[in-house]
């Protein structure tokens, strides 16, 4: 397929996407945001002029063609302004995680070079000061909220309102400079910058293009059939790229509203009150929504829950069936459409999915049962399979064929291709530049072709001509006795259950698995509320004899359901610990994604995971902690080790040799 | 003797202004218990002030006295330059003295925002057959005032439970709506009585902050009693010890840090 070197009508830059929406459709609304309690919105052409004024206000800062500027803040409409600001004046967006400890940032900061930040408030205005020096580069600060930032030095420090009634008023100066830099913007002009969380080493700086991104969301939504009129609920961090896909790419592509949320705690609220028509979350936002109406229904009266039962089972049974328009009997059709109407109906409304016509989950493996309970209550929810470099989509389920354990059929634009070593590789108009200033990796990463790397490891279904993917490809090992280690695949199953939060598989070069689990606070503290056991902390619930033998119970039906599978037999979990604090990304225990750092639990817990194989029954322990501020604190405790019963295997072993 | 001293300005650039509220020789007596004897203090303009001291102390008799709760036997209690008579506690809320309490007291089943609303009784002027209309004049005052009362939800960071009864919440949120009550009635002087009591560090953090931001947003004088040594030196700009019942010191958290009376006070004395 021959590159593209222009978009259609000249549409080659996200600043170009805001003029034609602007002009074509000005009054419809571009952004929503629930502030004091009401949603305020902005059309697209309000939002060309907030836009245009903070340009004009960064070009009088003295913003150069090709600067990278930090955008640390949540969701909220002034910070999609300022990525489409810096990109208007030939400047780089870079958004960071604002919750990223401030040697993270600095470490971002200082490998872009960033001379300017764009952040939300004083903690992120304090953050940035404590870690300054180190920056040589770093110049200006404008943030947001002025909330407790009055007495500090404004020297190089602006509010965001103050840098666009500057940029206003030097409109009749700036508005030829602003002009050029917009239009000297092309097809392969940097459109932004994405660090990757990285389950190993430090971030690498994803750079994609212009091309990247428009081509990127142009097929995506005709895949789907987007149009200018879904809604969207912006809550994903920002600078994770599937935000920046859907919240900036789709978004301009099509022209539909990014609504923000009133603040990160409301999102359940909020979603319901904009009933977003195109929704995207990761299994655990699934999964917590679903541990939510379980916990709620064992509340409800008899009636009610009589009623959600009975009509969840027949749903269970006919609605996925019915959501794939395939032939369903009259009489269960008709059942269902009365449980639309008790039951289906008025829950989708509770959960702000009444109106979604394409859900998206990724990320991670999602559980069987939590995919079927939301298809099978009418909602089109597919999973996808993507990364930063592919400008997110790899692959994606069609309406139609979608299955729990599958990530679907190459997306439009892009071929595939599984090496012997079984390692997925993709080329596609979404494949990322470069890392920046890091020819190293890129060239790992990248081959001269354009194939690309995933570092996981999967093979196309027979079947159903899907995609399947087993595990990370390095986390991929052998056991002692040289059966198959895939430890994702044995996770993932743990964490179906509604109880378990997180688990870390072992066994790589070992004769057996062990685990540690981490239990979720929400199920198991609920669960305990209703068992009259009383627990002081987090620490004291994870260490109650029947949360153990709780959570042994289902190692063991994990086991037994790995039994069945010959290829990871050897997997079944033998002996397990639950751990005494939850992973937590400020500790490192994870990426700012949520994906566990093998390689740093393995290293923090050393004298866990030996006494998980030294046969010790229980061992103590102390940790340290990094609390919210930054300061760090440590809590000990002794953990028992659980024996887990596993199937035997050995007589399947002999056969398979 | 009032406004002698002109403001000042501090160390971290917020401006203290002349004395708002002074305290003359207060003695409050329960019968033969004397819970204040002999106070004499002041309360600054824009200034954080604290009153600590062991249990017993009296420090919550004083702030009952501020805010007109109980009357003392003796001393004066002067306001705004002049001397405040035998007041009732909604004839000192409507001077503009707001306060909250050590045991929580909201309404439990009423949600955060109508809890928070009732701060705003003090703002509504339309009458009662008027509001049960819920026409004209009401309809303003109840628009006007909900504008407000969102502000104060968003400042305090409680969006969230906007809806949510208050009996549902934990305590350090209840705490937190009754500041959002309490500054609901935009007072100029807003009493807190131990507003960190019972509370983890990090939900001490979030109020110190609440309590810096309060004064520095909308230049509340804040009175306020607290146990935590920490955060009290961290906050006020001016702190009166008392034990017994008696002033034993008075001055700059460093002031106060060294006076031998209060180190007495709090770590005992060995008698021999």
């Amino acid at each position: 397929m021959a590159q593209s070197s222009r978009g259609a009508d000249g549409l080659v830059s996200i600043p170009a996407l805001l003029q034609r929406n602007a002009a074509q459709f000005g009054t419809k609304p571009a952004y929503r945001e629930k502030e004091y309690g009401i949603w305020q919105s902005w059309t697209w052409a309000e939002a060309e002029q907030e836009i245009e004024a903070l340009a004009l206000g960064l070009l009088k800062l003295g913003v150069d063609k090709g600067d990278f500027i930090a955008i640390i803040g949540r969701n909220r409409p002034y910070f999609y302004w300022s990525m489409v600001a810096a990109q208007s004046v030939g400047a780089i967006p870079v958004p960071v995680y604002q919750d990223s400890a401030s040697d993270e940032m600095a470490y971002v900061l200082d490998h872009c070079g960033a001379r300017f930040a764009i952040v939300q408030d004083q903690e992120q205005v304090d953050k940035i000061i404590d870690i300054q020096d180190q920056l040589h580069q770093f110049e200006h600060m404008i943030y947001v909220d002025p909330r407790g930032l009055r007495k500090y030095d404004h020297g190089k420090l602006h509010q965001f309102s103050d840098v666009q009634a500057q940029g206003r008023e030097a409109k009749d100066t700036l508005m030829a400079e602003l002009k050029a830099r917009r239009e000297a913007l092309d097809y392969d002009s940097t459109c932004v910058m994405l660090y990757t969380s990285g389950t190993t080493g430090k971030p690498k700086g994803v750079v994609l293009s212009n091309r990247n991104i428009i081509e990127a969301s142009k097929s995506s939504s005709e895949f789907d059939h987007l149009t200018r009129n879904e809604e969207v609920l912006a809550y994903l961090p920002m600078a994770w790229v599937g935000d920046f896909i859907f919240s900036i790419g789709q978004a301009y592509w099509c022209g539909f509203c990014v609504n923000c949320p009133e603040s990160p705690d409301t999102m359940q609220v909020d979603l319901r009150e904009i009933g977003p028509t195109y929704y995207f979350a990761p299994p655990r936002v699934f999964e917590g929504q679903l541990t939510n109406v379980m916990i709620r229904m064992e509340d409800a009266s008899r009636m009610k829950q009589w009623l959600f039962h009975t009509f969840m089972a027949h749903a269970r049974k006919v609605g996925p069936a019915i959501l794939d328009g395939k032939s369903v009997s009259g009489w269960d059709r008709l059942k269902y459409r009365l449980g639309g109407l008790l039951v289906y109906g008025p829950l989708k409304d509770t959960l702000g999915f009444g109106r979604v016509r394409v859900g998206y989950t990724a990320g991670e493996a999602i559980g069987p049962e939590i995919f079927d309970f939301y298809r099978s209550l009418g909602i089109n929810l597919k999973q996808l399979y993507g990364q930063t470099e592919a400008s997110v989509f790899i692959t994606l389920q069609p309406d139609g064929e979608v299955y729990s354990d599958t990530v679907g059929v190459a997306a439009p634009g892009v071929e595939l291709r599984i090496a012997e070593s079984g390692e997925v590789f993709y080329r596609g108009d979404g494949v990322f530049e470069e890392y920046y200033k890091n020819a190293e990796s890129t060239a790992s990463t990248k081959d001269a072709e354009g194939w690309v790397a995933t570092g996981d490891a999967g093979f196309i279904d027979e079947a159903t001509g899907h995609l399947k993917i087993i595990d990370r490809a390095k986390d991929v090992g052998k056991m002692a006795d040289g059966s198959l280690f895939a430890p994702k695949y044995v996770e993932n199953k743990l964490k179906f259950y509604p109880n378990i939060l997180e688990a870390v598989v072992f066994g790589n070069q070992r004769d057996e698995c062990t685990a540690f689990i981490n239990i979720d606070l929400n199920a198991v503290g609920n669960w305990a509320e209703r068992n009259n056991i009383g627990y002081a902390s987090y620490q004291e619930l994870a260490g109650h004899p029947r949360v153990l033998e709780t959570v042994k119970e289902h190692v063991e039906e994990v086991n037994r359901s790995l039994a069945e599978d010959p290829m990871l037999a050897h997997c079944q979990v033998h002996r397990f610990l639950v751990l005494h604090k939850e992973l937590d990304a400020d500790d490192g225990e994870m990426t700012r994604t949520r994906k566990v750092r093998r390689g740093v639990i393995s290293e923090k817990f050393e004298e866990l995971l030996v006494a998980l194989y030294d046969g010790s029954e229980e061992k103590f322990t102390t940790t340290e902690v990094t609390y919210e501020d930054g300061r760090k604190g440590s809590i000990s405790a002794t953990l028992k080790i659980v024996e887990a019963k596993v199937v035997p295997v050995e007589t399947q072993k002999v056969a398979a040799e | 003797m009032l406004d002698q001293i002109e403001g000042y300005t501090t160390e971290d650039g917020r401006k203290i202004g002349g004395v708002v509220m002074e305290m003359k020789n207060i003695t409050l007596r329960f019968g033969g218990v004397v819970a204040i004897q002999d106070i004499s203090f002041d309360v600054r303009e824009g200034e954080i002030r604290a009153i600590i001291g062991p249990n017993g102390a009296g420090k919550s008799s004083m702030l009952n006295v501020i805010s007109g709760f109980y009357n003392p036997q003796e001393g004066e209690v002067w306001y705004k330059g002049e001397k405040r008579p035998q007041m009732k506690p909604y004839q000192v809320a409507q001077q503009g003295i707001a306060r909250t309490f050590q045991n929580i007291a909201l309404f439990e089943g009423m949600s955060v925002l109508d809890n928070v609303m009732t701060g705003r009784i003090r703002q509504m002027k339309s009458g009662l057959f008027a509001q049960a209309l819920w026409k004209g004049k009401a309809e303003r005052e109840e628009v006007e005032n909900r504008a407000f009362v969102e502000r104060i939800i968003d400042f305090l960071e409680i969006q969230h439970i906007r809806k949510t009864p208050v009996g549902r919440l934990p305590y350090g949120l209840k705490k937190r709506v009754e500041l959002a009550r309490a500054l609901a009635a935009e007072p100029s002087i807003l009493l807190l009585d131990e507003p960190m009591a019972g509370m983890n560090v990090e939900e001490k953090e979030d109020m110190s902050r609440f309590v810096l931001d309060v004064n520095d947003e909308f230049g509340t004088t804040i009175v306020l009693i607290e146990h935590d040594m920490g955060v009290v030196m961290d906050l006020s700009d001016r702190v009166v010890v008392m034990d017994y019942g008696k002033k034993i010191g008075d001055g700059t958290p460093d002031e106060v840090r060294s006076n031998q009376a209060v180190i007495d006070a709090y770590l005992g004395v060995a008698h021999d």
